[in-house]
């Protein structure tokens, strides 16, 4: 009876295995937890308005969306990255050497990253990036001297702000967004508040400054979130002194527990995002196997689709969720219709 | 023998020790001690009754919200002009306006409806009051003239999802306060629905579109269903059970029944026992790097998932049909060979139908702990926006990109919107359900057949 099982199930194996081989009729999406879901809504739209099956997007963070493309070309390999970030030249290192030569780059639109805390808790509504340096960098300027961060409350270097224990939730070094929140807040503060001057006054180099602006006390004070936003979430609930760094578009479908701080006065919205008068934000962007467009059915269609107007532009519904809209989205459609790789026209 | 002469002394004289009468102090220690301890259990097991109890309410009081959805009937007029500019009803040309198309003609739709319900409002402009309803009502009117043409030009009945904030309000969720400070939609939207459900327009009812529907964009939570995962574990329970179930059985049996007994074997028994209290998401790097990297296996596919869950449950299924094929008592087995069968008769005609019913309950309890086992999908992309589309047949069932059941409560609970949170918990509850009916199996199995000497 066993022996009968056993070889039907090796045969039922080998058969599926075979038709393994049959061509895939679904693009695959992989990457940043950012893109994810503006690329969920972008493939539900297509699923429903074209012919071709939804495509199918997985997350697992900008890093590991690259690496899995660059793994080479071929239908066992994913066609579209998603990304917060730019490509990098390790990546594209990692692409040559596995045959991925034809880079298509998308630039899709912009993300805010937003300070976000408690919506009961203490009045965290007005921050400059000098204030969240003395708050959280390891080491600060005070009265001329750079010392080891000294703070404890906001009120300690800056009266206007709440006497709250200082406490911070920022994203772990694997996101993309710390990358954003370290140059645009961590680096411009310590610009700011003239400890970066300071530092390279003191005898370090220019590099060295730059990595020590970047440091983070740690030690409870500022935690590293490696999850995602429903972890910084569900942190800031429960610490009513906890301030938060989230997405725009996270921000908006928890408003009813989260209050947002401006950033040098400035609220941050999809408008003040557009026209960069909230600082802190960053480029999200797809990458395109160019080898896989004309074998995976869909695929182009698929970015053509994703930049059009009626998704990406302003009133689209990639912007209702809080993606702010490229201003030069006309350029990105062009680039994608005569599918310009990576190093040319760019 | 003083006892003797005691028995029969004058009762004004004090007890002595050992009286079964009355009670030494020392027989009283023991006594609260064995109290105190029957104590101890009664409050360990209330706790743990408590925190079950505690654990139900949750699921329930969340869970149960995600089970009924709001929707909104309107009258939709679908004019030729629109729909079919050639008039030729060519649906090829029907294809070319896309879900955004529709949009206008649900605005002037809702703009009718409210004037008639006769709600005084400030909000007039119908694309402001497309907010109410869910992003997926496009698709569905597109849907339907794709279908069939011939409506075009008339004025159809719709019945279409409200958006997740309007659900969140009819269900408790959301109210004015929340809403004053949320982009996506104004107390004074709530006014429009409270006069909607008056005038019997909006109405909630029971959602059999999330038991059986797809997963939805990060946009209309509303729509999101669980039916899609739901055959992604299914196929995978299928690969695992033609799987595990004959190579765990056959290796049981061989160990158990023809192995000689030597260091070897006695190695191999070991790494069984310990293969079965591996983390889970080890077998998951496992799967990626043999099936996916060196077998080159599709990615996100039900079939690697069952393969993956299939080397997670073996150790389970083998040390069960062990125990069961040990509890079949030697005699059995030297009747058996004491009328002349061979030693594989004795096994296949005696032993192991006496043991089935310990199998059977062994591997039920194995699947069951592969059906809500999330970790190792982590790994082979099995979580995301995947569950999306539903297998056209039996191969691309195990081929086609797929989730499972507790991936997809695992990647809603992720998402931003606060009504996937609700989903989550309702995704828990159609697991739960599942895993408590495959645990009702296994013990009617066994109370049916179970034989004991």
């Amino acid at each position: 009876m066993t022996s009968v099982k056993l070889t039907a199930s090796a045969l039922a194996i080998t058969a599926v295995c075979a038709t393994a081989a049959a061509a895939r009729d679904n693009v695959q999406i992989a990457g940043s937890s950012t893109v994810l879901p503006y690329a969920s809504i972008v493939a539900e739209a297509f699923g429903e308005n074209f012919d071709f099956p939804t495509p199918v997007v997985e997350s697992g963070g900008s890093s590991a969306g690259l690496k899995r493309f660059c793994e080479g070309v071929g239908e066992n390999t994913i066609d579209i990255a998603n990304s917060s970030r730019p490509i990098r030249e390790s990546d594209l290192e990692l692409c040559t050497e596995n045959g991925v030569d034809d880079i298509i780059e998308v630039r899709i639109g912009y993300d805010g990253i937003v300070f976000a805390s408690q919506l009961n808790g203490p009045e965290f509504t007005a921050f400059e990036a000098s204030d969240i340096f003395n708050a959280l960098g390891a080491k600060v300027l005070v009265d001329g001297e750079i010392v080891d961060n000294p703070h404890t409350q906001w009120a300690d270097f800056n009266a206007d702000l709440p006497a709250a224990d200082i406490l911070a939730f920022i994203p772990g070094t694997k996101h993309g967004t710390r990358e954003v929140f370290e140059e645009k807040v961590l680096l411009q503060g310590c610009e700011d508040t003239g400890a970066m001057q300071a530092m390279i006054d003191g005898g370090m180099s220019e590099d060295d400054a730059e990595d020590a602006c970047l440091d983070v006390r740690g030690n409870g004070v500022t935690v590293d979130i490696d999850g995602d936003y429903t972890e910084t979430l569900a942190r800031v609930d429960s610490n009513p002194n906890g301030i938060g760094v989230f997405g725009l578009a996270f921000y908006e479908n928890n408003t009813d527990s989260l209050k947002v701080a401006t950033i040098g006065g400035v609220e941050p919205k999809t408008e003040t995002i557009a026209s960069g008068e909230y600082p802190v934000s960053r480029p999200l962007f797809f990458f395109i196997k160019k080898a896989h467009i004309g074998v995976i059915p869909g695929l182009k269609e698929y970015a053509e689709f994703f930049v059009s107007d009626e998704i990406a532009g302003p009133n689209g519904p990639l912007s209702n969720y809080g993606l702010v809209s490229d201003p030069e989205l006309a350029q990105t459609q062009e680039a994608v219709a005569n599918e310009e790789t990576l190093g040319e026209g760019m | 023998m003083t006892d003797a002469t005691s028995a029969s002394a004058p009762a004004s004289q004090p007890p002595r020790i050992g009286s079964i009468l009355h009670e030494s102090d020392r027989t009283k220690r023991r006594n609260a001690a064995e109290r105190r301890f029957r104590l101890y259990g009664v409050i360990a097991i209330s706790i743990g009754m408590l925190f079950l109890a505690a654990l139900l309410f949750a699921i329930v009081r969340n869970g149960i919200p995600a089970f009924t959805q709001t929707y909104m009937t309107v009258q939709i007029e679908l004019p030729a002009d629109v729909l079919d500019e050639n008039g030729n009803r060519d649906p090829e040309d029907l294809r070319k306006v896309s879900t955004f198309g529709y949009n206008p003609l649900i605005a002037a739709a809702l703009e009718r409806t409210v004037s008639e319900a006769g709600i005084e409002t400030e909000i007039t402009d119908g694309s402001d009051l497309r907010d109410m309803l869910s992003s997926a009502a496009g698709a569905q009117l597109r849907d339907t003239v794709l279908a069939d043409p011939d409506v075009i030009g008339t004025t159809q009945e719709f019945r279409l999802l409200a958006s997740s904030r309007v659900d969140g309000y009819m269900k408790g969720r959301v109210d004015r306060e929340s809403l004053a400070r949320d982009p996506n939609l104004s107390p004074e939207h709530l006014d429009v629905v409270d006069g909607l459900v008056d005038a019997g327009a909006i109405n909630r009812s029971f959602n059999w579109p999330f038991i059986t529907g797809s997963d939805a964009s990060e946009s209309r939570p509303e729509q999101a269903g669980m039916g899609v995962a739901i055959l992604g574990s299914f196929f995978m329970m299928l690969v695992v059970l033609v799987l595990s179930l004959p190579i765990g059985v056959a290796a049981s049996i061989y160990l158990e029944e023809f192995a000689p007994q030597n260091k070897f074997t006695d190695f191999i028994e070991v790494n069984i026992s310990n293969l079965a209290a591996v983390p889970s998401i080890v077998f998951g790097i496992l799967g990626l790097a043999v099936f996916i990297q060196f077998a080159h296996l599709p990615q996100s596919a039900p079939l690697v998932g069952g393969l993956t869950l299939t080397l997670m449950t073996l150790p389970t299924i083998v040390i069960s049909t062990r125990a069961s094929l040990k509890a079949v008592p030697p005699s059995i087995r030297d009747a058996a060979l004491g009328v002349g069968a061979s030693k594989m008769q004795s096994v296949f005609h005696h032993v192991l139908p006496l043991a089935m019913p310990g199998i059977l309950t062994g591997t039920i309890i194995g699947l069951a702990q592969a059906l809500g086992e999330t970790a190792p999908l982590l790994l082979i992309g099995m979580v995301g926006y995947i569950a999306t589309n539903y297998p056209d047949g039996v191969a691309s069932g195990f081929l086609d990109p797929n989730s499972a059941m507790p991936a997809q409560i695992f990647e809603w609970a992720k998402r931003a919107d606060p009504a996937y949170y609700e989903r989550a918990w309702g995704g828990i509850i159609i697991l739960l359900v599942f895993l408590l009916t495959m645990n009702l199996i296994a013990i009617l199995l066994r109370r049916r057949f179970e034989r004991r000497w």
